[in-house]
């Protein structure tokens, strides 16, 4: 990936993406991994962190919803941030990461290898995420984070949890 | 708490005000009243015109005290109270209704919509000769020209205190307008052994310096003018005729107040102590919060039985004991709270005599509503939901259930035609029920519409409450049940599928010619649901036991395969599309062959009676429901989810809405009936 | 300290302006929706200020007002009236009870905090 190391040197997208809520680009990271692959997520949205439960499929949902867990009294859908990113479905283990996350007033989970680290992000070291077109799974992150270890791509958690219309996308009903 | 709150509160004071008004109206209609309905009348709309005045609702402020006028003749007996007084004053509450609607909703009520009923009011008001009128005194214009100050005397009678009024809070005042020279006069000071310590004994002198009108000064004597002799007089002009003649001192009641007060005490301690019946306004929202809860507490409850379950049974003796107490006190617990979230009916019955009144004007019949069992409770959301499908069957009964006075007449029943509505509890559920003396159903000509309608097979035999069921049908209506009051729109179906959604069963009963009878079967609450609970695969699915008709292991021979439409199960003569819940929702490794299931019939209202199949039940059980929507979203065919004993999630089926997805089913079928037995 | 005052009326839109009207002027408003239980709150915490409404359930406004004269620890604590133009007979009975001014109602804001500023000095 070719990507503009002058900070200054933004391209205008970059701005609207960064302004987006709680996926706001500055700030502390809890980063987690997918195989290689290292994600990081706004510590702001982050409720808390638990192992892997089975969990109860939902009829017609989409395949990165793994289904719904009870979380104390909650019913929380998990999401499988692998299979979300187009990547196979998680073989799931008690040894897999729930990282549970609040945007406005909605919980979910999400389903990932493992948690690794906290990092802190200045506003400075974002950079923009590379055009790869509207349906890319790229559209769900707000920015790269060059460290030395690697690229770790912020999640864009409003994106995230914007299933809604897919959701709601069932089997045509005769409800009309 | 905002101006927006205070208008909310005002609205819905007002309707629940209203609401009570209307209760009394009904009373005095129906010759119920004792010496406190009319008073307690005058105070609600005396109340609604209060507020309204306070947002500036001016029609509305005007109406009220029109209706006020003439309730206070009556409260007074100046006027005796008559049927149409009665009829008057309904009339105006339905007004005071429709203008509070208006402005709750910011929508315009037609100018001069009120005006007859004012005339109406006026003339009603006006029958008694002399009745007393307050009529205030035109406020004197103020002199143009201000004197530059003003000269005080102040004379209080010896019971100025008796109010709690005080001179040094009136000088005070005073100075507020300008500076005030103070002299006391101590005269009227009698000797120490002599003086009341009680009594007001000096006399003041002010001397206003500020050139403010005598308006001014007179309203900072507003309260206590009657308690003195007071002179207010100009400074600059010398001459000025003294127009304010000093009030005659009216001889003092001097009340032995000491006396009083002892003997006042022992009485006024009791009543502290007994205080009425109270009630506190409490944020549903807190409610809801409680009710979770305890669905938590009872779930942690099932949990801890369960593993209890699995333990040597001596291994701790107590344990079962105590579990079992925990239990009792759980439920106990959570009738409480459930029982703070429910409602008297009332509020919703309490619009239905009004629809009777403009429904019967207009159609030209005589209608008596009877309303009884209104104080029963049942959750509030239940009650909220239930105003559309009961206003629907009230229609229905005027419109198409009571005859013309005539055609009783001829029919040999009385002209006025009588409409029963009552709510009554019953083994856990509400039943409510709305008859009519009507003309019952047709049947005949039901039959022939829904075969019209190819809704039965021409060669079907049909029993009575089975063509009493087409009506429930989708768009069913026959030609003779459309009308400018029922409308086409909305049939009976959607009334189903509204009762339906709250957990309830409708059932009919009819005699043509003498009336039918709804009768309607409700959960008291729709936080906690009796369940069914079967297993599909490795998923476990909730079943509303309110929709079950039967469930059953099918025989291979009763399974047929119906071209394009899957299977079906006949049963007792009848056949019922079978639905695999396994294929419905996906689910892997499950019991695909009916046979070898079970089939759990349960009442659609789209595609009639529908045959679940699913691999086994697990049980029967009360669950709490769960929102799956807050953080998910809708799901066809599921309603909710609960919390299992073991703490896993089980989706809980919306029957309802289960037969949508599958298009209709078997439409020339012949139905088996949904049983009306089952509302018991 | 903020002055206590009791706001006493059957309707609750009522109350609740004249307690947001008085809140918002800095004092302490308690409210009550009849004589009685005006009374049985006012014996156990007094206030400085109360403000009836006249016709109520259970216990009317002239009624309170005669009763808190009787007690010995409320014979001067001003009370007023809140009333409409139509009870003017009424009116002269409360002042008779023992009221020490009145209110007309709907009332006017700052004619309320003012009224009320006036009789609690």
């Amino acid at each position: 990936m070719d990507l503009p190391m002058n900070p200054n040197a933004q391209p205008a997208s970059f701005g609207a993406q960064a302004a987006d809520g709680a996926g706001g680009t500055a700030g502390q990271f809890i980063t987690c991994t997918l195989d290689a692959a290292e994600f990081g997520i706004d510590i702001m949205a982050v409720r808390e962190i638990k192992g892997w439960t089975e969990t109860t499929a939902i009829p017609h949902a989409p395949s990165w919803i793994r289904g719904v867990i009870n979380l104390r009294g909650v019913i929380v859908p998990i999401l499988d941030l692998r299979a979300r990113f187009g990547m196979a479905a998680t073989s799931a283990t008690p040894m897999h990461v729930v990282v549970i996350i609040q945007i406005g007033a909605r919980l979910a989970g999400l389903l990932v290898d493992a948690v690794s680290d906290i990092i802190d992000v200045a506003p400075g070291e974002v950079r923009p995420v590379p055009e790869m077109g509207a349906q890319a799974p790229e559209c769900l992150l707000s920015g790269l984070v060059p460290l030395e270890r690697g690229m770790v791509a912020l999640v864009s958690l409003d994106a995230l949890l914007n299933f809604g219309e897919e959701v709601l996308a069932m089997p045509a009903t005769l409800n009309a | 708490m905002s101006f927006d709150h205070l208008r909310a509160t005002y609205f819905e004071e007002s309707a629940e005000l209203l609401e009570s008004a209307y209760a009394q109206l009904s009373d005095l209609a129906e010759g119920r009243e004792d010496g406190e309905t009319v008073h307690a009348l005058f105070r609600a709309i005396h109340s609604i015109k209060g507020g309204g005045g306070a947002f500036g609702f001016d029609r509305l402020v005007r109406l009220a005290h029109g209706m006020e006028t003439l309730l206070d003749l009556l409260r007074e007996g100046t006027l005796p109270l008559d049927a149409a007084q009665v009829a008057l004053l309904l009339r105006g509450a339905d007004a005071l209704a429709d203008l509070l609607a208006a402005e709750r909703g910011g929508t315009a009520v037609a100018a001069g919509f009120e005006d007859a009923l004012m005339q109406a009011f006026r003339i009603a008001a006006e029958a008694p000769a002399g009745a007393p009128r307050v009529v205030a005194a035109p406020a004197t214009a103020a002199p143009v020209d201000l004197p530059e100050g003003w000269r005080i005397d102040f004379r209080p009678r010896p019971e100025l205190f008796r109010n709690a009024n005080e001179p040094l809070l009136l000088v005070r005042q005073l100075q507020r307008l300008g500076p005030v020279t103070v002299t006391a006069d101590l005269t009227r000071l009698p000797p120490l052994e002599r003086m009341e310590a009680e009594d007001a004994y000096l006399d003041w002198h002010f001397v206003l310096q500020a050139a403010v009108p005598r308006g001014s000064v007179e309203e900072v004597f507003e309260f206590v003018a009657d308690d003195c002799e007071l002179t207010i007089s100009p400074i600059a002009a010398e001459v000025v005729a003294e127009a304010d003649t000093p009030q005659e001192a009216a001889p003092a009641e001097i009340a032995p107040v000491a006396a009083q007060a002892v003997a006042a005490t022992t009485p006024q301690a009791a009543a502290a102590s007994q205080p009425a019946a109270q009630s506190m306004r409490v944020d549903v929202q807190k409610i809801d919060r409680l009710v979770n809860l305890v669905g938590e507490m009872v779930i942690g409850q099932a949990m801890l039985v369960q593993h209890a379950g699995s333990l040597p049974p001596d291994l701790c003796p107590g344990l079962t004991a105590g579990l079992e107490t925990l239990s009792q006190h759980l439920r106990e617990l959570q009738e409480g709270v459930m029982s703070i979230r429910t409602q008297p009916v009332k509020s919703v019955f309490s619009r239905m005599p009004r629809l009777v009144r403009e429904l019967s004007a207009q159609l030209g019949k005589d209608v008596r509503l009877v309303v009884t069992g209104e104080s029963t409770e049942i959750d509030k959301t239940v009650v909220e939901q239930l105003a559309d499908p009961l206003t629907h069957l009230l229609r229905n009964a005027l419109d198409h259930g009571i005859e013309t006075p005539d055609q009783r007449e001829a029919a040999g029943k009385p002209r006025q035609g009588t409409v029963h509505l009552s709510a009554a509890q019953r083994s856990g559920r509400i039943v409510i029920e709305l008859s009519d003396d009507g003309r019952g159903i047709d049947r005949a000509r039901v039959l022939a519409r829904a075969r019209e309608r190819g809704l039965v097979a021409p060669d079907a035999v049909l029993s009575e409450s089975e063509i009493d069921e087409l009506i429930f049908l989708p768009s069913f209506s026959t030609a003779a049940t459309v009308s400018a009051v029922s409308g086409r729109g909305v049939g009976m179906d959607v009334v189903r599928r509204n009762i339906q959604a709250l957990g309830g069963r409708i059932a009919l009963e009819s005699r043509f010619g003498s009336g039918s009878r709804f009768l309607l079967s409700l959960p008291l609450t729709l936080a906690v649901l009796d369940g069914l609970v079967v297993s599909v695969g490795r998923e476990a699915y909730i079943l509303p036991i309110a929709a079950i008709v039967e469930s059953l292991r099918p025989r291979p021979e009763d399974i047929h395969a119906v071209v394009g439409r899957g299977d079906v199960l006949s049963i007792r003569g009848a056949y019922i599309p079978l639905l695999p819940l396994h294929r419905h929702f996906a689910v892997p490794e499950a019991e695909a062959d009916p046979s070898r299931g079970i089939v759990v019939i349960v009442e659609t209202d789209h595609a009639g009676q529908l045959g679940l199949l699913v691999d086994d039940l697990v049980g029967q059980q009360q669950v709490v429901v769960k929102s799956l929507e807050a953080n998910y979203g809708r799901v066809e065919g599921i309603g909710g989810a609960t919390i299992l004993g073991d703490g896993r999630v089980a989706l809980i089926l919306d029957i309802p809405g289960l037969g949508l997805g599958q298009g209709r089913v078997a439409a020339s079928a012949p139905r088996s009936p949904a049983t009306p037995s089952a509302l018991q | 300290m903020a002055k206590r005052v009791m706001t006493v009326d059957d309707s609750r839109t009522m109350r609740e302006m004249v307690a947001f009207t008085l809140r918002k002027a800095g004092f302490e408003v308690s409210e009550a929706a009849d004589g009685k239980l005006a009374l049985a709150a006012l014996q156990a915490a007094p206030v400085d200020v109360v403000i009836t409404d006249l016709n109520m359930p259970n216990m009317d406004g002239v009624a309170l007002i005669r009763a808190l004269r009787a007690d010995p620890r409320m014979r001067a604590t001003p009370i007023l009236m809140l009333t409409t133009e139509s009870e003017a007979s009424k009116k002269a009975e409360g002042k008779s009870a023992g009221a020490t001014g009145w209110l007309v109602k709907p009332f006017d804001p700052e004619k309320l905090i003012d009224v009320v500023k006036r009789v609690a000095g």
